[in-house]
């Protein structure tokens, strides 16, 4: 019994260190081949589209609505110390500090993620992949590093999208329905809101949520067992682990970042 | 680059391959000539495919040589790998088409990954590898529109877009009609010697693949049990090779798979299982 029971931790063991190494030899390769595909923007171009334009519906829908959520929540929190006018500063940098990086990497595994994973892992079941190869073509340069490297270009403009749109929708409630002073509104963000501490802070997050996401959507294709029960179970653990670890990874940032 | 004419293109040696505990190849030794048709032949899970990704370098083996036109193709680099790809075309029983582009970017593909010929002479190039397998027609056609022949027809337009010096087929006339067989084995045939080419086919329609080959090899159990034209073959002394080439149910290798006796094993019941 307690035999069993260590071989089969044993075993889980051994297992998730072979991934993890697996994982970082993926990474290695998608590093080394990212000069080839600067050399080939229209590869690149393609990708950014795919991976980021058709992400944009969802992204600027989403950042509306948390964003009008974020106006109103905060208005009612703020009123009951009669700080209502401080509703631009609140939006504004929950924004542009955590919302917009997570919740735009949480829609992108969601979205691009899962279809980067099955699109690979297709590819891998119908041979393509290993047809590259022996056509003298290197599926890490011409398939998964202009994927991986639009998924680092594309994320912190997403996020940077999410964040403007929910200070829209913040505005909109704030301003338009709750009837905050709207010079208030926008001078207070102006003033609390720093260029360095929380915009760029943001965007450094947003582009390792990038880093992350698309790496684990490309290794778990890549890794898919080739089947379709194999395809789909790798799609379920993009979207699973790459949510996983763009919370995890947030909290370190944010202590990192904000935790003086 | 010239080696010797009357070398084998391919000369394999002692070729030992397995994947975990299965012993898939177990010291094969064959040469493939220059110029010829040869078939590799064998039951089903013999390891054929797995042989021709030993050959394209995809797959590594345990011990022995596998040489290409003189270059052993486990000892070279990445680069010098991928050289020597480009001169053998490997078509697989899927046809592994890009499902993201139409039948004419499929063919083109290669020639825009490897070279960099003018839009024109890749149109040209790419309409005439389309007509020799008679698919000119259907060159705007997406890869999900085809049929599996012509999904076939289509790779081997591909396969042969860089005029290798050798095209590998794997299965190529699995689950095709009479037609769209025909139609295969007479494009192998007819490119092989229009362009030239070195061809290995690995089959196991007997009829199909002794009408064109200049040479088989019979594989089974990880070893190579006969070789020799099909006649010879046809004329072999093995009975396993006669089983093979005529297609008997029962034989050297048996109908049944291994199992206890037939009457102790209905009485048993139950029991029988759970033993």
């Amino acid at each position: 019994m307690i035999l069993d029971w260590l071989q089969s931790l044993g075993q889980r063991a051994l297992s998730f260190f072979q991934r993890l190494g697996r994982g970082h030899i993926t990474l290695y390769y998608l590093l080394i081949s990212i000069p080839s595909v600067l050399m080939r923007p229209r590869l690149l171009l393609q990708q950014v589209y795919s991976v980021g334009v058709l992400t944009l519906l969802i992204i600027l829908v989403s950042g509306l609505f948390v964003g009008m959520v974020l106006g109103l929540q905060g208005y009612n929190t703020l009123a009951r110390f009669g700080a209502e006018q401080a509703l631009g500063t609140a939006v504004a940098l929950t924004l542009v500090r955590e919302m917009a990086p997570v919740v735009t990497a949480l829609l992108f595994a969601g979205r691009a993620g899962s279809a980067l994973t099955a699109e690979i892992g297709l590819m891998k079941a119908t041979e393509q992949l290993s047809g590259m190869e022996m056509m003298a073509v290197d599926p890490n340069k011409r398939v998964l590093a202009p994927r991986f490297l639009a998924g680092v270009i594309a994320m912190p403009l997403l996020a940077a999208i999410f964040a403007a749109v929910g200070v829209m929708g913040g505005y909109f409630v704030g301003v338009g329905l709750l009837g905050v002073d709207e010079g208030a509104f926008w001078s207070q963000m102006q003033a609390n809101v720093d260029l360095r501490d929380d915009v760029f802070n943001g965007i450094i997050k947003s582009m390792v949520f990038g880093v992350v996401a698309v790496w684990i959507a490309i290794y778990e294709g890549q890794d898919a067992t080739p089947t379709s029960e194999g395809v789909s179970r790798a799609t379920t653990r993009t979207v699973v682990h790459t949510s996983l670890a763009v919370l995890g990874l947030n909290f370190i940032l944010t202590a990192l970042m904000f935790g003086e | 680059m010239a080696q010797d004419e009357t070398a084998p293109l391919v000369r394999i040696r002692g070729l030992r391959f397995a994947r975990g505990e299965r012993v898939i190849f177990d010291g094969v030794d064959l040469d493939i000539r220059r110029g010829g048709i040869t078939a590799i032949m064998g039951p089903s899970g013999t390891g054929k495919t797995t042989l021709l990704k030993l050959i394209g370098g995809q797959l590594r083996p345990q011990a022995g040589s596998i040489e290409v036109d003189g270059l052993d193709v486990h000892r070279l680099s990445r680069d010098k790998l991928f050289e020597l790809r480009k001169r053998m075309g490997l078509l697989f029983q899927s046809g592994a088409l890009l499902t993201d582009l139409n039948v004419f970017e499929n063919v083109a593909f290669p020639l825009r990954e490897h070279t960099r010929l003018p839009e024109s002479m890749i149109r040209d190039l790419v309409l005439m590898k389309l007509e020799a397998v008679g698919l000119r027609g259907a060159r705007a056609l997406m890869p999900s529109e085809l049929s599996g022949g012509m999904a076939r027809r289509v790779a081997l337009a591909r396969a042969i877009a860089l005029d290798p010096m050798m095209v590998m087929y794997d299965e190529p006339f699995t689950g095709q009609d009479p037609i769209s067989m025909g139609v295969l084995v007479k494009l192998i045939r007819r490119l092989n010697d229009a362009l030239s080419l070195t061809s290995i086919v690995v089959s196991h329609d007997v009829q199909e693949t002794a009408a064109i080959a200049d040479y088989i090899y019979l594989l089974s159990g990880g070893k190579v049990v006969a070789h020799g034209s099909p006649e010879e073959l046809g004329r072999a002394d093995s009975a396993w090779a006669q089983q093979f080439m005529q297609g008997l149910p029962d034989g050297p290798v048996p109908f049944h798979y291994p199992a206890a006796d037939y009457a102790t094993d209905l009485l048993a019941g139950d029991e029988g299982d759970k033993a």
